[in-house]
């Protein structure tokens, strides 16, 4: 049993495609995290799931139950909003209350769950107030709240942190880290950072333009981008993306970029398609961090690169490279002293290559 | 020697400076009792005639301070001389524009909220044009609906009574308490109703329970508007009924125009203050309200 599955689901506003063909399932217990830039429809499909936007197309189960047509207060589900939504005519207590009251659930059970909750939550002390006499992050605590007292089957966070500063976002992001593994409740989770993503998802679905990209683990997602899109929208800088060719004589598999004749030797590289590798354009994708400056094991690719451009930004330094008129960033610590225009000696990690068809954009 | 030389010139500036703020304050003051009275002026005369005699009146200007405190002329226009016919005085009308613009009032508001409740916060297709249709309905001259309304209103058998000007008004303040709400609800953010209908709260009970306790500010606004004009109103009170079920503004005008004896100024305006007093404690009354701002901060941080 999936506790949710969304199956072939598309939806469009008017003319504008939002989502197309979404598949998705979760297992009981997992964190999965909606992650895209804005406008890429993972609001729209957590509303989908929510039940307050309707379906063109497809179908959402929750445990096996077709949820399609069913009404938002009957989908067992509570959704934490982005602007907290806390209504503002209702003190902390009425808040949290407020859908237990219209579920007609008895007065006793309705105070067993506020205490229980409001405790958990550690806003027993500020019942009484009105949410304008709150913080940003006690607001954020007794939305979560509402949606706690409600024991629902799915939680439903749209980018509850974005309206928060971002040392109280490092705090509340942890909570409901936390919470997570007290409650190891289902949680789908909308964001657009990358940092919330990876650190709380136990799945990442990344969407663009209404389409799922990848929906891997945070490591599958850093690790083997499954296109383009993937590469450059996780990691921070994003990874290098190196224009270039493939060759292949005999057993050796080898990478060289445009205007130049170093080849890198890729022959320990899995392709997922060992089928008219020779000459084939393709992207040569690094990640900054993972240029060195020493050597660190037997796969390891020399090159001699000129540095253009240094910034440092504290704990450690993004230096760009030029590699035969192709910008290429690396991160090192800030202790390296690496001077500008002047010829350094960098190691490639070939372990953590990804290659990717320059047409279809799609990994290889 | 530098420093000196600068910090005396600093001074020099400091004092130029002190010199033109003085003069632009005095300046300010100067514009703003200038205009305040131009205000002021018509009603200090409007006070002052209605207080005196008519052998005042005649004798002395328009800005002479009456003898005496003489509020004779007050109560003539509220309550008459005593005699039957042809004696109009304002109780009754009064009482026909209370009767008038509370229902109107609050129909208009009422309307206007769930109207701007569901244009904001229950979009379906085709509500923009919904809208335009009834923003449409602010700029239309009122002087082209007179016959058709007249004809509506008689088809209804509502002419010439309280319950019909109630209607007129009702409708055509529509347009405006719409647009003002929908102004204000377009700023309440929709997850906190999407929130709603997550915890199970229907169509009326998150107007009635969460959109209406945050409206008092529009609330006012609304009522302070509407019920200016609809008790300011003359073209429709004048067009849809007559004799005893005319609205004040109706029955001042003629009270006024009545050639029948001679010109009672002091009663005139004396009429004229009664006829206007209500509006005026609505802004004292509820303009206090609307300058708190309720809802400061309680939505969003």
């Amino acid at each position: 049993m999936k506790t949710l599955k969304i199956e072939e689901l598309s939806k469009n506003f008017g003319t504008t495609e939002v989502l197309r063909k979404i598949n998705l399932e979760i297992d009981e217990g997992n964190f999965l995290v909606l992650l895209g830039p804005s406008g890429c429809g993972k609001s729209t499909l957590l509303n989908i799931i929510a039940g307050l936007e309707t379906i063109n197309e497809g179908n959402v189960f929750i445990d096996d139950y077709n949820v399609s047509k069913v009404e938002p207060k009957d989908r067992n589900i509570a959704m934490v909003f982005q602007s907290y939504a806390l209504y503002p005519s209702m003190n902390v207590a009425e808040n949290m209350v407020f859908g237990l009251k219209q579920a007609k659930t008895s007065k006793e059970k309705i105070q067993q769950q506020l205490e229980k909750v409001s405790k958990f939550l550690q806003v027993d002390a500020l019942l009484e107030r009105k949410p304008s006499q709150l913080s940003g992050g006690q607001r954020q605590r007794v939305a979560i709240g509402r949606a706690l007292v409600r024991e629902p089957r799915i939680f439903l966070f749209d980018e509850p942190l974005s309206n928060l500063d971002a040392k109280l976002r490092v705090e509340m992001r942890r909570e409901i880290k936390k919470l997570h593994q007290q409650l190891k409740t289902t949680v789908v989770y909308v964001t657009h950072d990358q940092t919330e993503a990876m650190s709380l998802g136990t799945k990442i679905a990344i969407m663009n333009h209404g389409v799922i990209q990848q929906n891997d683990t945070p490591e599958n997602i850093y690790n083997k981008p499954s296109n383009t899109f993937v590469a450059d929208f996780i990691g921070s800088p994003s990874m290098n993306l190196i224009k270039g060719k493939l060759k292949e004589n005999a057993n050796n598999i080898s990478f060289s970029a445009d205007g130049t004749n170093i080849d890198i030797p890729i022959s320990s590289y899995k392709f997922e398609n060992t089928s008219q590798l020779n000459g084939k354009e393709v992207f040569f994708g690094i990640r900054p961090e993972h240029i060195h400056f020493k050597s660190s094991n037997e796969y390891d690719f020399e090159v001699n690169l000129k540095a253009d451009l240094s910034e440092y930004i504290g704990h450690e330094q993004i230096i760009t490279f030029n590699y035969s008129n192709q910008e290429l960033l690396a991160k090192f610590p800030s202790t390296i002293k690496i001077e500008l225009n002047k010829e350094t000696k960098l190691y490639f990690d070939l372990t953590q290559v990804s290659l990717f068809d320059t047409n279809s954009k799609e990994r290889i | 020697m530098q420093d000196n030389l600068q910090s005396s010139s600093y001074k020099e500036l400091e004092q130029k400076s002190k010199y033109t703020n003085m003069f632009l304050r005095w300046f300010l003051y100067f514009v703003l009792i200038l205009f305040a009275s131009y205000f002021i002026f018509p009603l200090y005369v409007m006070v002052v005639t209605s207080l005196k005699t008519m052998e005042e009146i005649r004798q002395g200007t328009l800005l002479t301070w009456p003898s005496s405190l003489n509020f004779d002329s007050w109560l003539v226009a509220w309550g008459g001389r005593g005699y039957g016919a042809g004696d109009t005085f304002l109780r009754p009308y009064f009482w026909n524009s209370i009767k008038m613009v509370v229902p109107a009032v609050f129909f208009s508001t009422f309307i206007g909220a769930m109207t701007g409740y569901v244009l904001t916060k229950w979009r379906f297709k085709g509500d923009q044009w919904v809208f335009l249709f009834l923003l449409f309905g602010c700029f239309i001259p009122f002087q082209a609906i007179l016959l058709p309304m007249a004809r509506t209103l008689g088809t209804l058998g509502i002419s010439n009574s309280v319950v019909g000007l109630v209607l007129v008004h009702t409708v055509y303040g529509i347009p405006f308490t719409t647009l003002f709400f929908r102004n204000y609800y377009i700023s309440v953010p929709t997850e906190l109703v999407k929130a709603a209908r997550i915890d199970g709260a229907g169509f009326f009970k998150i107007f009635f329970k969460i959109l209406l306790p945050i409206s008092a500010p529009i609330i006012v606004v609304t009522v302070i508007w509407q019920f200016t004009q609809i008790w300011n109103d003359f073209l429709f009170g004048s067009t849809f009924s007559f004799g005893e079920a005319a609205p004040i503004q109706v029955a001042l005008n003629n009270m006024v125009l009545s050639s029948t004896s001679v010109k009672e100024y002091n009663v005139d305006m004396a009429s004229a203050i009664i006829a206007g007093i209500p509006t005026l404690i609505v802004y004292v009354l509820a303009g206090k309200y609307f300058i708190r701002g309720l809802t400061s901060g309680a939505v969003k941080g």
